[in-house]
């Protein structure tokens, strides 16, 4: 695989939703997008999976339940139970409504906070890191599609020109991206 | 697909570009702080070395130095406890149950009434915590096994589920407002020039560099978080009721605070952002992201909230009278009449009246008028606190021991302490945080922005 890289930038999010497409149309591989938002539809134009990070969150939220659940358990029924205001601490159904705030606190904790750990994992950030775009523009207004040069190099930056970028960049990657 | 009713009215306006609206947010981060910034600045810092002084003066002496006596034993803390939740309860409902509505005109006012969220709650714990007298034993509320022994928390205890609640609330309200930002971070790093400023907003920013993949997790994740930020935000002011509810003093043990108490919570968090934002949109120039449209919207929702609590303090009066229960009746009976009658009255006439003048669309359009009210809606709110809890306090079940309440200077210090810390971190804010959420609002600009609308554009 060559590691030289075409970078195409756009000014608009319409005109690169376009350019993506007619790119993808043409057998292109679009190895990255970088946009100052979120367009919608990118995802669905690239091909890209749908993410399972709210799965994740499902998860982690059950397992803040269950902690919960058994923390106040073994706290309040098995090592010291007590008999607060003659409301006697004896078993777990008894004492499940009082546990329905802290149980629903806990859920939210966990898939809240677990949740975004993973999306920093997931994604590769953390303080201090490098910024990931290339050109600082693209947090601004500008689009930027980065494309694999290969042998349909002229192809490529034709359709690119064809579909409106304003800008083009050739650039050899010296490290792994 | 940009298509947006022609009715709505836009919600950016100046006829913005992508490029026009980075700069206008990144010029407060990049210019001087101006003249006015300063004064207020000076003020709010006085303000808090103020608090910070009648802290250290509370801890060094016990409580003590407030005002609080044998019958009335929570009064001006718990008050403004209650009354900074409230507040901060706007912007968390604001980015997160509008964000599940799909009212696109919390974008341009999320970023700021979740930072005031945040600072609102900071002034919040603190009055819990120095009430404990021994701020040094804070951490006996939580579930360790005591030191002394192997005694555990008491989980049936309401208190210990605000501990919870208050403590989930604030840890997910950051990281909410924190995955939002972080886009906006990378748009200032990208744009500085001082190596410094790059140095900080870079590692403020995580890297961030906007890659398709991430933005379709980014809206993943805000999207789950306000998922689980909408239940959470109603049970946390659920919950400080509960602190009330679950006791049986009259006037307190009633079972319609929970809704009665969020209600007001979004009703006084909403005049909150409207008394921030008003100043801040002229400071900052963002009138064009803040216009009159957001601040009618937010005007219908202080009009709606206010009417709900409206209902709420004539239905608590009903429900004393029809269930025959003498102590609940003289509660409800001794507010309107009895010594602190002025606080009920100021309350009724802030709470409830007040916010029916908003149904003219000449007065809730006129941001003079919608700056007057909002600070009169909080001061309602304020005396909303204080009446329900000093006043179901004051007369206890032995007449021997009614009494009555009068705050300290230590008191009031403490109170304009958290005014002065809060403006100190607002104003701290509003200089070196992308005060909108440029990237969210970019999405818009197509659909709401002026140019685009009417039809001026294809």
């Amino acid at each position: 695989m060559s590691n030289k890289v075409i970078y195409g930038l756009y000014d608009d999010d319409d005109i690169l939703l376009k350019g993506v497409k007619e790119l993808r149309a043409a057998g292109v591989r679009i190895r990255e997008v970088y946009t100052p938002f979120p367009v919608h539809g990118l995802d669905k134009a690239m091909g890209l999976k749908d993410t399972r990070i709210a799965i994740a969150a499902f998860m982690y939220g059950l397992l803040g339940l269950s902690f919960a659940g058994l923390m106040m358990y073994f706290m309040m029924v098995v090592d010291w139970p007590q008999n607060i205001g003659g409301k006697p601490s004896f078993t777990f159904y008894e004492n499940l409504p009082a546990f329905v705030p802290i149980m629903f606190e806990c859920t939210v904790l966990f898939a809240g906070h677990l949740m975004v750990i993973t999306f920093l994992a997931r994604n590769g950030m953390y303080p201090g890191r490098e910024a990931m775009n290339p050109d600082p523009r693209t947090t601004d207004h500008l689009f930027m599609v980065e494309l694999p040069s290969g042998d349909n190099r002229d192809e490529v930056i034709s359709i690119l020109e064809k579909t409106g970028a304003v800008e083009i960049n050739e650039k050899e990657l010296t490290d792994e991206h | 697909m940009h298509y947006e009713s022609p009715i709505r009215q836009p919600l950016i306006t100046g006829d913005k570009t992508y490029k026009q609206i980075t700069e206008d947010v990144a010029r407060p981060i990049e210019g001087k702080a101006n003249r006015t910034w300063w004064i207020l600045f000076g003020l709010s810092l006085v303000m808090f070395l103020w608090g910070i002084g009648s802290l250290a003066y509370t801890v060094g002496e016990g409580i003590g130095t407030w005002g609080l006596n044998r019958t009335v034993g929570w009064a001006w803390d718990i008050t403004n406890f209650v009354w900074w939740v409230g507040i901060g309860h706007a912007g968390t409902l604001i980015s997160a149950i509008l964000l599940l509505f799909r009212q696109k005109w919390r974008m341009s006012i999320n970023r700021s009434a979740e930072a005031m969220t945040i600072f609102a709650v900071f002034q919040a714990g603190l009055f819990p915590v120095f009430h404990m007298g021994r701020v040094w034993l804070a951490y006996f509320v939580l579930p360790i096994p005591n030191t002394f022994g192997s005694l555990w928390v008491n989980f049936n205890s309401p208190l210990l589920w605000d501990v919870f609640a208050i403590s989930t609330y604030l840890s997910i309200s950051l990281v909410f407002w924190y995955m939002g930002l972080i886009p906006d971070f990378a748009m200032i790093r990208d744009r500085a020039i001082k190596p410094m400023t790059k140095k900080v907003y870079s590692i403020l920013s995580f890297g961030w560099g906007g890659k398709a993949k991430h933005w379709q997790r980014f809206e993943e994740i805000s999207l789950v978080l306000a998922g689980l930020a909408t239940p959470l935000v109603l049970s946390v002011h659920t919950i400080v009721s509960m602190d009330f509810a679950t006791s049986v003093i009259p006037g307190w043990h009633t079972t319609i605070f929970p809704p009665y108490f969020v209600a007001g919570a979004i009703f006084s968090g909403f005049a909150m952002v409207q008394t921030l934002l008003i100043i801040m949109r002229k400071v900052v120039n963002l009138e064009n992201y803040i216009t009159i449209e957001h601040i009618e919207m937010m005007n219908i929702v202080i009009m709606l909230t206010g009417s709900i609590v409206g209902i709420a303090y004539i239905t608590e009066l009903f429900i004393a009278w029809y269930s025959g229960v003498e102590y609940e009746q003289y509660a409800f009976l001794n507010r309107a009449t009895g010594p602190y009658w002025w606080a009920y009255w100021s309350m009724m006439t802030c709470n409830v009246i007040s916010p029916q003048l908003m149904w003219f669309k000449k007065l809730r359009t006129s941001i003079v008028f919608t700056f007057i009210l909002s600070i009169i809606v909080n001061i309602g709110m304020w005396f909303e606190r204080f009446v329900i809890i000093v006043t179901s306090l004051h007369r206890d079940y032995l007449p021997s021991s009614w009494t009555m309440f009068s705050p300290t200077f230590v008191d009031i210090g403490i109170f304009i302490g958290t005014i002065g810390f809060f403006f100190v971190l607002f104003l701290l804010y509003s200089r070196t945080f992308p005060v909108i959420a440029q990237a969210e609002l970019k999405t818009i600009l197509k659909s709401s922005g002026s140019q685009y609308k009417g039809g001026k554009h294809e």
